[in-house]
């Protein structure tokens, strides 16, 4: 199974607006660890073992592509 | 040095003109465990070994005390495990702690119908004992205080420089097992490199003694009150010694470290100022994972901490170098009695090169996942143990060290790969499951039937035997349900599946065939074997060429028919 990169959050606004609240009130360590238990529980939630490796080489490559340092 | 424990204090050995110009046929650097265990082993293969070692007792300090069950099954076959099971405290059960939680709990050995339990915690001292005695019944013996100071080989064989008590002497073998530990000497003679990975973090390892009312278990602390951001191990030992392994962090300095003005405030803190323990052995360690690209060097063979060193999380030190032992003897004993061919040693390098790489890959995890290297490691690793208080699929993660299982040999070009489709684990490469099992009405396990030779299991009681019988350098034995009867035939032998268990465990119908190698891994099965099949493997498990295995194959249909 490939990883989707296409559209797939049901409410896409929604979703983000609730990923900056959910940081709210937290310090910059408590937020990174907030992200990576998200990290994790998704992680889990997902499963398979070669969409996970996608998801990490895709999230990787986008500091390659230029745009970031 | 240990608080109670007295070593023993060996005679140094002094050549005689004799002993130096007469060449062995092998010759053991080293008497540790894998040493030890070496020279065991060829001497039940018929090879007698001179073992030489730099030092005059067993191992100082505290070491290795975890033997798992497969290393206890070898040391049954060499003849030793009811001394070292017996001394020693069996165990199964690890916990995990996150702070004073609970947090992740595991089994290592949730079923019965097995001879040996998940795990036996002794100090390393006593085994070494158990094996000296092991090996002093078979008439062999150790030359103490001879230090191998220089290697030289050509093609014919080996030349050891040996430092004794009566001076420097050479000593001349056709092969050399250089068990000479992480430092080895041999390695380092013959320019050979060592490359890994070294972990900054510092250990302090503490022996109490105490009648502590610990269950026998392990147990493992990621950050506990009583010492805070670090971790903890607890492990029971023989003799009420209780192994405690302090995480330090990588400042820590190891001379101020090892007072007992710093140590017994921790031991305090842990165990409460109540109970009363003494102080049995105190150190501090770092740990590395290294290993040689390379164990076999021509003529000079490299087995344990010598050819590969691991952190001590999951206990694969020890438990990886005795199973070196058990893959190389029977194959340096083939070579030697020109049995079989020298290329058979090549799998040795392939087979245990891949075990020293789960080995070092597991141990390396655990460490990395104990001693974070950088802050998001710490991070993920601290999300995890958070995550882990309230979610199952976090406990999974937890790694406080991933215990030795068997090594399972993939791809070995001695093992038969699988043309059927089984329903058991067992495949090529794979060590025996046990089972108990009867022998002429006698209670029996199998591990302790099978090995040491070939070995070819047969299913079934209506099985004709006669032409797997025929078959040269294998011993057949056929297994059969409560009840049931062997054909019969003058001097089989029958094993009697008294609980079912090893029909359920080897996936067995009618005419099933297993052949089991020396080392009781797994050479090749067949849901319905044939004497041609057994030939071919059983010529290609000793090592033959595939011309020769086609020859053997031919000899073999002509027999059988
Ligand atoms: C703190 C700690 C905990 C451990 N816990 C475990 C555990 O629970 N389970 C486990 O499986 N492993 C464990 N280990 C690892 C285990 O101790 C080693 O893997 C094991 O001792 C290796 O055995 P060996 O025979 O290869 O080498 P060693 O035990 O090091 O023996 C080598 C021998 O060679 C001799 N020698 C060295 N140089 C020469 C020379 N030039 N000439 C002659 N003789 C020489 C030495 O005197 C020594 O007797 C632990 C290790 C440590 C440090």
């Amino acid at each position: 199974m490939p990883l989707t990169t296409t559209p797939n959050l049901a409410r896409p606004d929604e979703f983000y607006q609730a990923l900056i609240e959910v940081h709210a009130g937290l310090d910059r360590a408590q937020s990174e660890a907030l992200n990576a238990r998200l990290v994790l529980l998704l992680a889990n939630h997902v499963g398979d073992a070669e969409v996970l490796v996608q998801a990490l080489q895709a999230a990787r490559s986008s500091f390659d592509s230029g745009s970031e340092t | 040095m240990h608080a109670s424990y007295q070593p023993p204090s060996f005679e140094g050995y002094v050549p005689s003109s004799d002993s130096a110009a007469t060449p062995a046929l092998v010759v053991i650097v080293g008497a540790g465990p894998v040493g030890l265990c070496c020279a065991i082993d060829l001497a039940l293969h018929g090879v007698q070994a001179i073992v030489i070692d730099d030092n005059n007792t067993v191992s100082a300090g505290s070491r290795a005390i975890c033997y798992a069950k497969r290393t206890l099954e070898i040391l049954d076959r060499l003849g030793c495990g009811d001394a070292v099971v017996d001394r020693g405290v069996g165990w199964r059960v690890g916990k995990v702690f996150v702070g004073d939680r609970l947090a992740y709990q595991f089994d290592l050995l949730p079923e019965d119908g097995h001879r040996r339990p998940a795990f036996v915690n002794l100090q390393q001292y006593h085994l070494e004992e158990a094996l000296l005695a092991r090996l002093s019944a078979l008439g062999g013996e150790v030359r103490w205080k001879n230090r191998c100071a220089g290697v030289m080989q050509d093609d014919d064989g080996v030349t050891l420089e040996v430092e004794s008590p009566g001076g420097t002497y050479r000593l001349r073998a056709d092969r050399v097992i250089a068990a000479d530990g992480a430092r080895s000497t041999v390695r380092e003679a013959m320019g050979l490199a060592f490359p890994g990975q070294v972990f900054n973090d510092r250990f302090l390892i503490a022996d109490v003694r105490m009648t502590g009312d610990f269950p026998t278990e392990r147990w493992f602390w990621f950050d506990p009150p009583f010492h805070r951001h670090q971790s903890v191990l607890l492990h029971r030992q023989a003799d009420d010694v209780w192994r405690i392994d302090f995480q330090l962090g990588p400042d820590a300095n190891a001379e101020d470290e090892r007072r007992p003005e710093r140590v017994l405030p921790r031991l305090r803190a842990m165990l409460g100022s109540e109970r009363p323990f003494t102080l049995e052995w105190v150190s501090v360690y770092t740990f590395q994972c290294r290993r040689l690209e390379r164990f076999v060097h021509e003529r000079v063979i490299f087995a344990g901490d010598a050819a590969h060193q691991v952190s001590p999380f999951g206990a694969r030190g020890c438990n990886g170098g005795i199973q070196d032992a058990d893959n190389l003897c029977w194959k340096l004993a083939r070579v030697i009695k020109a049995e079989s061919p020298v290329s058979l040693l090549a799998s040795y390098d392939h087979e245990r090169g891949q075990a020293a790489d789960e080995n070092i890959l597991e141990s390396t995890r655990s460490t990395d996942f104990i001693t974070p290297k950088s802050d998001m490691s710490r991070v993920f690793r601290d999300s995890v143990l958070a995550l882990a208080a309230q979610h199952e699929f976090a406990r999974r993660l937890v790694n406080s060290g991933r215990l030795s299982l068997p090594a399972r040999y993939r791809g070995s070009a001695l093992d038969t790969q699988d043309r059927d489709a089984w329903d058991s684990p067992l495949t090529p490469g794979t060590p025996l499951l046990d089972a108990p099992v009867t022998i002429g009405g006698a209670a029996r396990w199998l591990s302790a039937e099978v090995g040491h030779g070939f070995d070819l299991l047969v299913f079934g009681d209506r099985i004709d035997m006669l032409a797997y019988r025929a078959i040269n350098g294998l011993r057949c034995v056929r297994v059969i349900e409560p009840g049931a009867v062997g054909d019969g035939a003058e001097g089989e032998r029958v094993i009697v599946d008294t609980h079912g268990l090893l029909v359920r465990r080897y996936g067995a119908e009618p005419g099933s065939a297993y052949l089991i190698r020396p080392d009781q891994h797994v050479a090749a099965r067949w849901k319905r074997g044939t004497p041609a099949d057994v030939a071919v493997a059983l010529a290609r498990a000793c090592g033959a060429s595939s011309e020769n295995s086609i020859a053997a194959d031919h000899h073999a249909q002509s027999r059988a028919a």
